[in-house]
């Protein structure tokens, strides 16, 4: 494996090119669009007001969370889904990926029947616990990740099919039991993919807006996240219009930040 | 390679002016049909299909309304864009093809006004506010001080929608600082929390509660600290059937109209 993939002098075909481009412009001009409204000059006094600071520290905490849980519990599906033939397996194919279909809010509006106070799980849990999850920081996880956890699904079971599976059977016949298997073999073959799901699944959960506003509701400081905050913004007009587009241009790039060093590495690897 | 290159070259150049050629026809906007409003106004009343935005709270009232409009006026069709009255505003100030705008609060009126989308508006009912609980009251709230206590789960509109507006100075009047869970973006959103039973109460309009059914009980509020909501609604200069909107606007004004608003709560104003 080389450590640059670059392929150099590739000639593309001339058809690809203006469909190419077409893609490309559709992509940035938005961008430029907004670039070409921020209010530059308010900046660095919005970025210390503290609806700012506090709605960029929890999308920033909840996304992070949100992929370490997905991480955790979706890596595991993925496998199962990919190695084993658990019965209904395309039943269950389709299930996982039903978040990505959903409209956020019917997946708000469902996870509080699910785990809202009076919820199928979550009044029990209430009744027993004390615990709520709607209108708090942990609701804005679960929403996050209810919402971005297939994306990392989805990628990380499509690497592992595509994987050479000779290396594990080699490894089990050798005598490796199928944890250590799974963990020196499986895992390090599909990293690539993994990465790739946890950067979608983290890109996802940053910008998560409906499921967010409908099950753990807008409060700042608490349940408040970028989008959130923009939104509310954007709606009421005004000088808060700008602060919203100011808002939008910070989400960007942070979200750049993250995803170009990390998207480097992944194909790089 | 070299000659590829600068085809390919070309291509972008040529891409982009098109797109560049699509992004400048949006500028103009001139294509004016000036037949709409001449052949209006038959004796079958008016036709043509508007687009009404209108506060969240009315939601369930103009849904009749348009029934009785529509039936009145067989040839005209009437679509709704619900939302905070503040968003409304927003998406009319940037252009968004209304023809009617129903605001729950002046101040979400007046930049219409000045921005030259509409000339004249009307105030057409008013509402008030209402604590809004879940069936059986399992918070035991009895009054706008319950929203100063920390273990109750209670909800408010965020401070630029009207009813967060409104109900801010409804707390104000009784003394009462918020210590709110959640600030919803709009009426019916803090509503469908309190239906769940997941908020204690929520400072909703009085016909909120009605619309929230058996789920929802309502706490009147004293009216030395109640605050009452004026609804201006005006139709909108740049529409393209004037004519309906017009109609619609003084059917909203009428006393049939005024008959349907009461049914759902509101007090008729005009």
């Amino acid at each position: 494996m080389s450590r640059r993939r670059r392929t150099t002098g590739d000639r593309p075909p001339w058809a690809l090119v203006p469909l190419a481009a077409v893609a490309l412009a559709f992509v940035a001009v938005p961008f430029v669009a907004l670039i070409q409204r921020v209010p530059w000059s308010a900046l660095p006094e919005l970025l210390r007001e503290p609806v700012v600071t506090d709605a960029l520290r929890l999308s920033l905490v909840s996304a992070f969370s949100a992929t370490g849980l997905s991480l955790l519990f979706g890596v595991p599906l993925a496998w199962m889904l990919a190695r084993t033939d658990v019965p209904g397996r395309g039943f269950l194919r389709g299930l996982v990926v039903l978040p990505m279909v959903l409209p956020p809010v019917v997946g708000g509006a469902a996870l509080l029947f699910a785990f809202g106070r009076f919820g199928l799980l979550g009044g029990p849990l209430f009744d027993a616990t004390g615990i709520l999850l709607p209108f708090s920081f942990s609701g804005v996880v679960f929403a996050n990740t209810f919402v971005a956890m297939p994306f990392l699904i989805v990628t990380v079971e499509a690497g592992l099919r595509a994987a050479d599976r000779r290396y594990e059977e080699a490894a089990a016949t050798l005598g490796a039991g199928r944890w250590t298997v799974f963990r020196r073999i499986t895992v390090p073959m599909a990293a690539p993919s993994i990465i790739a799901g946890a950067v979608l699944c983290w890109a996802r959960a940053l910008g998560e807006f409906g499921a967010t506003i409908t099950f753990a509701g807008n409060l700042q400081g608490r349940t408040q996240t970028m989008p959130l905050a923009i939104f509310l913004d954007l709606e009421s007009g005004g000088a808060d219009r700008e602060s919203a587009i100011a808002l939008s241009l910070i989400l960007v790039a942070v979200s750049l930040a993250v995803l170009i060093p990390l998207r480097d590495r992944w194909l790089a690897a | 390679m070299r000659r590829g290159w600068s085809r390919s070259l070309l291509a972008v150049l040529a891409g982009t002016l098109v797109l560049a050629a699509a992004c400048g026809g949006d500028d103009d906007k001139s294509d004016t049909s000036g037949n709409a409003g001449a052949t209006e106004t038959t004796a079958s009343g008016v036709d043509g299909s508007i687009t009404v935005f209108a506060a969240a709270s009315l939601t369930d009232a103009f849904g009749d309304i348009k029934e009785a409009f529509e039936k009145e006026n067989p040839g005209a069709e009437v679509t709704f864009n619900f939302a905070g009255s503040s968003a409304l505003k927003e998406q009319i100030l940037q252009g968004a093809p209304a023809d009617v705008f129903a605001s729950a609060n002046q101040s979400n009126m007046d930049p219409v006004k000045d921005a030259g989308k509409a000339s004249d508006d009307k105030v057409f009912v008013t509402n008030k506010l209402e604590i809004g609980v879940p069936k059986g009251n399992p918070g035991k709230v009895t009054g706008l001080d319950a929203f100063g206590i920390d273990n109750l789960r209670i909800g408010l509109c965020a401070e630029d929608v009207p009813c967060g507006e409104f109900g801010r100075e409804a707390l104000e009047n009784a003394g009462v600082t918020p210590k709110p869970d959640t600030e919803e973006a709009d009426v019916r959103a803090l509503l469908t929390k309190v239906q769940s039973g997941d908020l204690d109460a929520g400072l909703v309009y009085t016909t909120d509660v009605l619309a929230g059914g058996d789920q929802v009980e309502g706490i009147e509020i004293p009216a030395d600290q109640n605050v009452i909501a004026k609804y201006p609604i005006a139709a909108l200069s740049g529409s393209k059937e004037s004519a309906t909107a017009d109609a619609f606007v003084a059917f909203v004004l009428s006393p049939d109209g005024q008959k349907l608003l009461e049914k759902r709560g509101f007090t008729p104003a005009a």
